[in-house]
């Protein structure tokens, strides 16, 4: 799968869990700020990808995982 | 043939895959248990999640454990189950002025939310699922978890306490179960990285030390070992155990220095 493919993807997972708009969705955008979710939201948007992309992310991946584009490389990198 | 095979077993505490309960899981799954899991609040959709990747057909009730009305149609939402052979008590909570920083700064109110979620919950669980648990047929087993509380930890203030007041609880739990042929029992677990952990900022200060003075090494991503502990207690094997605590630490707590 490329990387656009990737991110689309992505994308959609994340607006359908955490009910975003999608124009917020970019890599610089940070949960807390930007999307305003909050830890149990990040914890059911990974849980959902890991469901999307048949992948698995343990807790100890998530540390300083603060932006929209940190998740997706941490997601990338699994694939 | 699995050492759980044909129990019911309700397990509390699956926040996600890296949760302790999560962990126990899986392993009382393929060591031939059903099982049913419990989630509370806001993270109840996420337990959902959690339970699927278990597999199709795992159960999932609601439960708050401060929640009367939650704890009074307990025995019903487990239904058709008519006897309960074990739970899995994997609930801590505290409010952030319990943790971290010095013992002073909490007040009373908040040090109460953490026992009642902490310590006096295996209380209220025990006794809810009583009428079940009595009708086990080879007796029944309650698990709880634990964080070595006699000593003070960097940290871990409120919490620290309030797992002394569970290790006591047990103590008396075994007394007055006993009788009813249902053992109480904790495990003594080293440190994981989970939700509940990463809110003790302190933890990561030890977590990766732990593996260094432990005799048989620590590694706090992987719960595995942990889970096999809880299903051991949860099983027939460890029949005449009760009021007991037992360390699942990679023997840290044996060693001084
Ligand atoms: N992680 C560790 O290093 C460690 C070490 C020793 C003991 N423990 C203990 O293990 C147990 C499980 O924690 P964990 O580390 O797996 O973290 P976790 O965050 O995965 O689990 C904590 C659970 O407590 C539940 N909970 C909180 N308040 C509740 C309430 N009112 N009603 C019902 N459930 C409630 C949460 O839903 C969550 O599932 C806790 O008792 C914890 O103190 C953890």
């Amino acid at each position: 799968m490329d990387r656009e493919e990737a991110f689309s993807r992505f994308k959609d997972c994340t607006v359908k869990v955490l009910h975003v708009e999608p124009e917020k969705v970019v890599p610089e955008a940070t949960f807390a700020e930007d999307l305003e979710i909050d830890s149990l939201d990040l914890v059911e948007l990974v849980m959902a990808l890991e469901d999307e992309f048949s992948i698995s992310v343990p807790e100890s991946d998530l540390e300083g995982v603060d932006t929209v584009g940190k998740a997706f490389d941490l997601v990338y990198g699994k694939l | 043939m699995g050492i759980l095979e044909g129990k019911k077993i309700l397990i509390t505490g699956v926040l996600n895959t890296s949760s302790i309960a999560y962990a126990a899981s899986e392993v009382a799954i393929a060591e031939g248990a059903e099982i049913v899991l419990s989630g509370f609040g806001r993270g109840l959709s996420i337990t959902q999640r959690a339970a699927r990747k278990l597999g199709e057909s795992v159960k999932v009730i609601e439960l708050d454990v401060t929640d009367e009305s939650h704890l009074n149609s307990l025995v019903d939402q487990l239904q058709p189950w008519k006897h309960l052979d074990g739970v899995l008590h994997s609930i801590g909570y505290a409010p952030p002025s319990c943790i971290g920083g010095d013992i002073f700064q909490a007040n009373f109110l908040d040090v109460a939310t953490a026992i009642e979620v902490s310590t006096f919950s295996l209380k209220s669980l025990t006794q809810a699922l009583l009428p079940l648990l009595k009708e086990a047929p080879t007796g029944a087993s309650v698990v709880g978890l634990d964080f070595d509380a006699q000593v003070a930890w960097p940290g871990y203030n409120w919490m620290g306490v309030a797992k002394a007041g569970l290790e006591s609880l047990t103590r008396y739990l075994a007394r007055d179960c006993g009788p009813m042929n249902i053992r109480v029992n904790l495990i003594s677990a080293g440190p994981i990285r989970t939700i509940a952990a990463k809110s003790v900022e302190s933890f990561s200060s030890f977590q990766d030390d732990w593996g260094q003075k432990a005799p048989l090494g620590w590694n706090p991503t992987d719960a595995t070992g942990v889970g096999r502990s809880i299903v051991a207690l949860l099983s027939d094997y460890m029949p005449q155990t009760t009021g007991e605590i037992i360390h699942v630490d990679g023997g840290f707590h044996a060693l001084g220095a």
